[in-house]
């Protein structure tokens, strides 16, 4: 082997060196978070969660759908859901007695507001008012239903970002 | 000699990945924090919402004669308290104080006004639900204006007919002071609560309707006293443009590191969200009582407070319909997280306005950053917070942050002073 060769080998390891010298020296002015998108420290929320609009209830009771006006669950601001209930061979369910909580999971929280249901719209639509989401990240919004002698309750999940 | 080169050219090319590094850390953002910085971007606060409760929120002779009374401390029981005294312009409508000093002290840090227009809440403890029921309080509070509203309708009806009458005609006769007392209204002190309670129910309606329209005018001034650009905005407004030189003149690595922790490790933005970098919700964080103050319970009390207010938004005398009161219909009035939990208030000119917390607890916003750091247990109810486990360097990079939030108001000049 030539001795330039060998030359060209040290400097290129010793360079090597001094940048992973530099960077464990630059490690506690920048924190292990840049390097890598998991060391951000973020709380993870769970990959598979169930996002739909439209749902199943825990007990296989109803199906179970919303819609928010604006379209997108908005920060900080009071607004309205609608809600719309149907037996799973899909006839609306009218009537029913509802009830609504939610919260952060992550957080330990539950929802700013009291929202009701204040209008059975008919046809299974239901009016729910007071929905309030004061934080960025996923929520639970949760309804109990009670109707035709039966009750069960739905969860939905979103991400507010 | 080439070794040598090599070596020297070999740290050479070391130094400029890690500048190139550097530079790169300070102005690219994933899409997910870029869409963060986009919400708290001054760009973002929407016109300003209607105020249902207040027919004369948006009526320009309102805000005219609202300043005119916001600065006069004519009313007050002393003649030395105006709403100024404690919201001075020049210190961001606050008094830089860590209890508010009126006629006497109160037990709570002097809120500022800037960007109440868009809280559904007023107060620490959100015992008001709009601006004009709120610049009510101070003014029958025994601290602060330490008058009566029979005293102020006087005022009015001496100094102020003309303004009063071109905005809402004909101001009733007040002049029988057998029928209208000097000194009157539903106030702690016993003679002029006595007073208040011998005047017949109508006689009481007409002077409240007066006090009442003194609170809207006085709201449809500071309806206009928003905040404006900051450092912080140059920076969201040059990312959104896409251009990296404009972003690094307008934050230094350090504010740039500082801000990266506010959306990130700090959890800051769990609070201190959207373009004013508060939810205006009611969270506990558990801050000590101040010295020589008892543990003060936030929002418990506040929510009966703005439910039982004679000045809410489904009272007689505001001019809401019976669907606009939304948050006041909907308030969450009872739970364990109302225990001790206060307002985040507004970070838009935070190193403008200490001291710092509802009573003033802390001087500096390092110190503040201190207790996010290691929160102590909460005196009353249960904190929200953990433990952030940030370094000394960064606690000082999230306060080099904050400071980037200073920025002159976006309001005319001649609405920053006593009007002339």
């Amino acid at each position: 082997m030539k001795k330039q060769t060998i030359t060209v080998i040290a400097a290129s390891a010793l360079t090597t060196i001094v940048v992973i010298i530099g960077f464990i020296l630059l490690m506690p002015i920048i924190g292990p978070r840049y390097l890598h998108p998991l060391m951000m420290g973020s709380q993870p929320v769970a990959a598979n969660l169930d996002t739909s609009t439209s749902v199943l209830s825990d007990s296989g009771l109803f199906r179970v759908s919303y819609s928010s006006d604006p379209i997108l669950p908005p920060l900080n601001q009071i607004h309205t859901w609608t809600i719309h209930i149907e037996t799973v061979d899909g006839k609306p369910v009218e009537q029913a007695v509802i009830t609504v909580n939610g919260g952060m999971p992550q957080h330990g929280h539950g929802l700013p507001t009291s929202p009701e249901v204040t209008q059975d719209l008919g046809n299974g639509d239901y009016r729910v008012e007071g929905m309030k989401f004061q934080m960025p990240g996923w929520w639970e919004v949760r309804f109990n239903i009670a109707a035709n002698g039966q009750s069960d309750n739905v969860t939905f999940n979103f991400i507010l970002e | 000699m080439k070794r040598v080169y090599l070596i020297v050219g070999g740290v050479i090319l070391a130094v400029a990945a890690i500048a190139f590094w550097v530079q790169d850390r300070q102005t690219s953002w994933s899409e997910a924090d870029t869409a963060m910085l986009r919400s708290l971007w001054i760009g973002s606060l929407p016109a300003l919402p209607p105020d249902p409760s207040n027919a004369f929120a948006d009526n320009p002779e309102a805000a005219k004669f609202g300043q005119k009374l916001f600065f006069d401390t004519r009313f007050s029981s002393n003649g030395e308290v105006s709403c100024a005294t404690c919201h001075l312009p020049e210190l961001m409508f606050t008094d830089g104080l860590p209890l508010a000093n009126g006629v006497g002290t109160t037990t709570r840090k002097t809120m500022s006004i800037v960007g109440t227009a868009y809280s559904p809440w007023l107060f620490w403890d959100g015992r008001k639900d709009s601006q004009w029921a709120q610049a009510l309080g101070p003014m029958e509070n025994p601290v602060e204006h330490g008058g009566t509203r029979v005293q102020y309708v006087h005022l009015i009806d001496e100094v102020y007919r003309a303004d009063y009458e071109t905005i809402f005609g004909t101001l009733p006769d007040f002049s029988d002071r057998t029928r209208f007392p000097n000194i009157a209204g539903p106030v702690d002190d016993s003679s002029a609560r006595a007073a208040w309670e011998a005047m017949t129910p109508e006689d009481r309606d007409a002077v409240t309707q007066v006090y009442v329209n003194m609170g809207k005018v006085i709201a449809a001034y500071e309806r206009l006293i928003v905040p404006g650009n900051s450092r912080f905005d140059k920076y969201v407004e040059a990312l959104l443009s896409d251009d990296k030189e404009a972003m690094q003149s307008a934050l230094t690595n350090d504010e740039v590191a500082g801000l990266r922790l506010f959306v990130g490790r700090a959890e800051c933005t769990k609070c201190h969200n959207g373009p004013l970098f508060t939810n205006n919700d009611f969270h506990n964080t558990g801050v000590p009582a101040a010295n020589g103050l008892p543990a003060d319970d936030g929002r418990a009390s506040g929510v009966q407070k703005v439910i039982n207010d004679e000045f809410n938004c489904l009272s007689q005398w505001s001019d809401a319909g019976d669907t606009d009161c939304a948050e006041l219909r909907f308030v969450t009035s009872t739970g364990e997280q109302l225990e001790a939990a206060f307002k985040p208030p507004t970070l838009r000119n935070v190193a403008e306005t200490g001291p710092y917390m509802h009573a003033g607890q802390y001087a500096t916003l390092a110190e503040v950053l201190q207790h996010y750091n290691h929160p102590p247990l909460a005196p009353i109810g249960h904190s929200e917070l953990e433990p952030l486990g940030l370094t000394a360097t960064e606690l000082a990079q999230l306060e080099a942050f904050l400071h980037t939030l200073s920025g002159p108001l976006n309001v005319p000049p001649e609405l920053l002073q006593a009007p002339r």
